[in-house]
């Protein structure tokens, strides 16, 4: 049985190929990073060969953009995070637990609004915040994706799932019904949330479109849109040591979420892709 | 309602307005936002689409001319294409290498666990992280790829400035960022497939591409049509990699559909225009799910 599922030698050999090729061009930006910017612009294959410097780092630290940019992004995905979580798990055991008029196509039709892509909606966004003079503020960078229909799907399966029977032990006891949902219920989906607050986390720092389109200010940018702008000028660059520092810079912390919540985060995506 | 159900009645009417409608106070947050950051901008935007718009406003109503202008734009065409070119890049080899991954690393063993690890890293980048890596390793001056190719002697080649090359080039960077998603879910799949049916292979010595072909594959294929469905809708809508890797040059070979709506919103300002060309994509997208759909659920089962 074992030996049957050990897949055959070349394979194996074929996937560690591709491994190596997957870190190959992290590793790549991870020793040009390292590099004097004016030893790069001689020649990039000295990369190989020392002397290696901390100053291409030095620079960031020294840059106060970046960290602007940073913290913006901190706060933007937190904020969005914490409300996707509060809006979706009162919808979700809204729809799961309460009888209320138009209980069911509503809940159809927020399940339609998830085949609503970003594209068919972004320019209407757009102009509601143009209109109300929003642009360039948390507000805008956050309160668009609180809109999104999967965390409610997600919350709503989540709460039905739950036996019917944990309410009606806790309504005999006199429990209202907002102290069974925050008191009895809630602690129950802690796995769903943090499913849904990692997925919502990682949408949000690495959101792209929307703010490189409502975020122009400078101070305003989250490190995305940030990494983006300093791109734009890539041939006028500082250098490209300092360039790569910047991709390490804002890679990383990704990256380093992504070790300690690996499980969490596979199946949020996997399970965000497969609803 | 029974004539003679007084106490209940009673009962209802008592605390019936109130926990009638206070359902409604759990779900409202969510629907408030629904309705203003979802439902409000589609309609905003179908409207905008018949409209000649700009930066401070609707300018005139135009009907559907802005479609009709769409279908004889050649850069719009040429969009559209480019963008199912891209698609025809991306979407098998994500697929296969993906299952090929799946089915090398479905096991407990510690450096399966280690290669999964690495193949799905690259899934956490922002865009713009995964672009700045790959244009360091694409450009003619000081790449990754020009220091490997002048080691075998060679003239390196301008990956991103070709228009044969660019959009495969965007496309490699493309599978490399998303290889991680279509693995896990083929992961997802293979263990779901029962235990039973590999030991009677086992006992009857099937060999290897055989149970692949014979049990495996036909066990998750609804998880295949699902991936292809999934991959399909998601590279639809390449943005970011071909933005800032190329900006659509060169001589429009990669520009996709999104990028033209953007460029055509905001550094246009042709709002109206922008805004029909994001129905048409959302109208591709639709149907692309449900061809994919259509013909993944009227395969027999196996």
């Amino acid at each position: 049985m074992s030996a049957l599922r050990r897949p055959p030698p070349l394979a194996v050999v074929a996937v560690v190929a591709l491994a190596v090729l997957m870190l190959v061009p992290m590793l790549w930006v991870l020793i040009l990073s390292f590099k004097d910017n004016t030893a790069l612009l001689a020649d990039t294959a000295s990369a190989f060969v020392p002397p290696y410097t901390f100053a291409n780092y030095r620079n960031i630290m020294g840059e106060g953009q970046v960290f602007t940019w940073l913290m913006n992004s901190v706060i933007v995905s937190l904020a969005m995070t914490a409300g996707v979580l509060i809006v979706s798990s009162l919808a979700g055991y809204g729809f799961a637990r309460l009888e209320f008029p138009g209980r069911k196509i509503l809940f159809v039709v927020v399940l339609f609004g998830l085949a609503i892509p970003e594209q068919a909606v972004i320019i209407g966004r757009h102009q509601i915040f143009s209109a109300l003079s929003m642009h360039n503020s948390y507000t805008a960078l956050v309160v668009p994706g609180l809109s999104m229909p999967f965390g409610v799907f997600l919350m709503t399966q989540y709460f039905r799932a739950i036996p019917v029977e944990i309410d009606e032990a806790a309504m005999l006891d006199g429990a209202s019904r907002f102290r069974i949902f925050w008191r009895i219920l809630l602690p129950l989906t802690i796995p769903a949330q943090a499913t849904l607050g990692i997925f919502t986390f990682f949408q949000a720092w690495n959101d792209y479109w929307w703010p490189l389109i409502s975020a122009t200010d400078g101070q305003m940018y989250t490190l995305t849109v940030g990494i983006a702008a300093t791109q734009v000028n890539f041939a006028q660059a500082e250098g490209l040591g300092f360039l790569m520092a910047q991709a390490v810079f804002a890679g990383l912390p990704t990256l380093i979420v992504y070790l300690i919540f690996q499980k969490y985060i596979v199946r949020a995506v996997a399970g965000a892709a497969g609803q | 309602m029974a004539m003679g159900d007084a106490t209940l009645r009673s009962r209802l009417s008592q605390s019936a307005p109130w926990r009638r409608w206070s359902g409604l106070l759990f779900v409202a947050p969510y629907l408030l936002l629904f309705a203003a950051m979802l439902i409000l901008p589609l309609i905003i935007g179908l409207r905008l689409s018949t409209t000649r718009s700009d930066l401070f406003g609707v300018k005139a109503e135009v009907g559907l001319e802005n479609y009709a202008r769409l279908f004889s734009d050649p850069v719009f065409l040429k969009a559209v294409g480019n963008t199912f070119y891209f698609v025809a890049l991306t979407v098998p080899a994500l697929t296969i290498i993906g299952l090929a991954l799946a089915l090398v690393l479905n096991n407990a063993s510690r450096w399966s666990a280690v290669l999964r690890a690495v193949f799905f890293a690259s899934t956490v980048l922002s865009v713009t992280v995964v672009t700045l890596i790959w244009r360091l390793v694409l450009i003619p001056d000081g790449g990754l790829a020009a220091v490997i190719a002048r080691l075998f002697g060679q003239a390196p080649i301008a990956f991103l400035s070709d228009p044969v090359l660019a959009m495969p080039a965007i496309a490699l960077t493309t599978i490399w960022w998303g290889i991680g998603l279509p693995m896990v879910l083929f992961l997802a799949a293979l263990q779901q497939v029962p235990r039973d049916l590999y030991e009677a292979a086992a006992l009857d010595n099937a060999s290897r591409p055989r149970i692949l072909f014979s049990i495996t594959l036909p066990a998750i294929r609804r998880t295949i049509a699902l991936v292809v469905i999934i991959e399909i809708i998601l590279q639809f809508q390449l943005f970011g990699q071909a933005q800032l890797m190329t900006g659509g040059g060169p001589n429009n070979s990669t520009r996709p559909v999104v990028l033209f709506i953007y460029e055509a919103g905001w550094k246009q300002w042709q709002l109206g225009y922008a805004a029909a060309a994001a129905q048409v994509l959302f109208a591709m997208i639709a149907i692309a799910a449900m061809a994919q759909y259509y013909v993944s659920s009227r395969k027999e089962p196996a």
